[in-house]
């Protein structure tokens, strides 16, 4: 059965265009001055404009189109000067005016690309248009008392900006359209536009899904899978969605363009049915809402105030820093994390040692407190503090990790915990001298061994002199003195 | 302009309106003299006016991103119909 599915997957390729709801990081909604905070009480973010009130104007929130071009900068699409709002029209009860403000003809961000790293290849994915738009509310269904035989409707959400980022039909695999999303997931964080909370909404996806025979040139017909909230739903929702059209096709059936939901508990998609007749939108520009010009003068600002996008910043971190591509690719992961670990280089220079620190304690410190960088309780200073004592032979790496842990735990300065807990490493050659001397005499068998021959017995010198010192001493003068009394 | 009585059908399907069929065919003629007379607006030279989507020229109207105060659960559910707890009750919505 196994050998019989992925036959018939290499006989067809899979078609997949991508739509993503991004909400926008804004302190009030896009036509209102309601805030836009999760987890408020149902009903208590609302006032006439966003529940739909008649004779209730909207008034757009500037910092919606600052998002916007920013977005559009990042993601290489060229800006529209003229911009409209249009009404798009249908009913449905989490919606209170019976239309959504968003953009149809002119939308602000049209003709931009991502590039795409898979398996070391990249591949440019083709964004058709981004478009700003309000939110609808929320429903609530049959989880409450009072509410078994209806649906609750919670308004707070209705008129918060959104972003819609829509692709072209160019990734080819589940894989693909994870690797864009992560991307743009990246992308949107990074420029600080949205706080890209998944579990909260704030960046989620429907993915159009299609498949055609190799070779073909005409694409099948699709089916569009609503609201995945996951890296990995999209991945198996997309998975199972192309596996089902490739059963139906091969079966002799076909296709129907339709609207399909994905049920994370079974992992399949299912079609939600009466929602075919809805697509008759009839948009027309909402005369409420003026023209929205956008001169030279705004994209050049807004060109000035982007900071420097993840790739560029990594190209500079192998080139400028001799970062391997490994580690410069995890620490610009995420903005903060690129942030932190280049406040520490400016204060100790060996971007290596800095990175290795940032990518090993650091992260292994974060991942067991579940804290994220922007709360790390070590701030870039203080790390950076830490490695020039290493550098400069007052401790050694291994007493270090003990005041880092230190550091982590008090927000203590790492001076000033080696000097209280005496971890000073021990440099007076005559006072590591003595021990040497102690412990060759101590283990005057172990010498004569060592003397004959069994060489690798060294190690186990070093050993006994560093526990002897508690870890004090400085490694290289012991080795030193070691190599030299061993001589005899 | 001709509007038949099968596209008022689909109009009154979309807002959600129940028409007999003694009213699509009467709102079908009406609609149509509605259109024509619009229609007249053609027979005027617009050859050097830009096409416009609003009638004002004007641009550009912001607000600041500043929070202003709701109106606050009780006032924003008044005039609901039925509600349950700080939610408006709608008749269930089947998925």
């Amino acid at each position: 059965m196994a050998s019989q599915k992925s036959g018939a997957l290499m006989k067809f390729q899979p078609v997949i265009g991508l739509e993503v709801h991004v909400q926008l990081k804004t302190e009030t909604k896009i036509f209102c001055g309601c805030p836009t905070s999760f987890g408020a009480e149902p009903n208590s973010q609302t006032c006439p404009v966003c529940m739909g009130m008649p004779g209730a104007l909207p008034v757009l929130n500037k910092k919606v189109v600052e998002f916007a071009v920013k977005t559009g900068l990042a993601t290489n699409c060229s800006i529209s000067r003229h911009n409209l709002f249009a009404r798009k029209n249908y009913f449905y009860p989490d919606l209170p005016k019976g239309y959504q403000i968003s953009q149809f003809e002119e939308p602000i961000c049209r003709m931009g690309w991502l590039d795409v790293v898979m398996n070391g290849n990249w591949k440019r994915i083709g964004i058709t248009r981004i478009h700003m738009e309000e939110d609808a509310g929320k429903l609530v269904h049959g989880d409450l008392p009072g509410l078994e035989n209806g649906s609750g409707v919670d308004l707070n959400r209705a008129c918060t900006p959104l972003l819609e980022i829509v692709s072209e039909p160019d990734l080819r695999s589940a894989d693909e359209a994870v690797a864009y999303l992560k991307k743009l997931h990246q992308i949107v964080t990074w420029i600080g536009i949205s706080d890209g909370n998944m579990e909260e909404g704030s960046f989620r996806c429907d993915a159009n899904v299609s498949v055609m025979p190799f070779g073909s040139e005409v694409f099948g017909t699709r089916a569009e899978i609503k609201n995945i909230n996951s890296f990995k739903f999209v991945k198996q929702a997309i998975e199972y969605e192309i596996q089902r059209q490739i059963d139906l096709i091969e079966d002799g059936g076909q296709v129907f363009q339709e609207t399909r939901l994905f049920d994370p508990n079974s992992g399949k998609t299912r079609s939600m049915r009466g929602k075919e007749d809805a697509h008759d939108y009839r948009y027309f520009p909402d005369p409420d809402l003026l023209p929205l010009f956008i001169d030279e003068n705004w994209i050049s600002e807004a060109v000035c105030s982007m900071p420097e996008l993840p790739w560029k910043r990594k190209e500079r971190f192998i080139d400028e820093m001799g970062l391997p591509e490994y580690d410069a690719e995890i620490l610009t992961s995420s903005r903060s994390l690129a942030d932190y670990f280049e406040e520490s280089t400016a204060c100790h220079n060996d971007c290596k040692m800095v990175s290795n620190w940032v990518m090993g304690e650091i992260t292994r410190a974060l991942n067991d407190t579940g804290l994220a960088i922007e709360n790390c309780p070590v701030p870039p200073l203080q790390l950076a503090g830490l490695l020039k004592l290493i550098d400069s032979g007052v401790i050694s790496l291994k007493i270090a990790k003990t005041v880092f842990d230190e550091m982590w735990a008090s927000g203590k300065e790492p001076s000033v915990i080696v000097e209280e807990k005496g971890l000073l490493q021990l440099s007076d050659s005559s006072a590591i001298e003595a021990i040497v001397d102690e412990i060759l005499e101590k283990e005057a068998g172990q010498v004569e061994e060592y003397r004959n021959g069994k060489e690798k017995l060294f190690g186990f010198f070093v050993g006994q002199v560093m526990k002897a010192s508690r870890g004090k001493a400085n490694p290289s003068m012991v080795n030193d003195l070691l190599a030299r009394k061993l001589k005899g | 302009m001709k509007i038949s009585a099968e596209n008022v059908g689909h109009v009154a399907i979309l807002a959600r309106l129940q028409l007999s069929e003694e009213e699509k065919t009467l709102f079908s003629r009406q609609m149509g003299e509605i259109l024509e007379y619009v229609e007249k607006l053609k027979q005027l030279d617009t050859e050097s006016v830009l096409p416009m989507s609003h009638a004002v020229p004007l641009q550009n109207a912001f607000r600041e991103d500043a929070i202003s105060a709701p109106i606050g659960v009780e006032k924003a559910l008044s005039n609901a119909p039925d509600r349950c707890g700080n939610f408006y009750r709608v008749p269930r919505v089947i998925e």
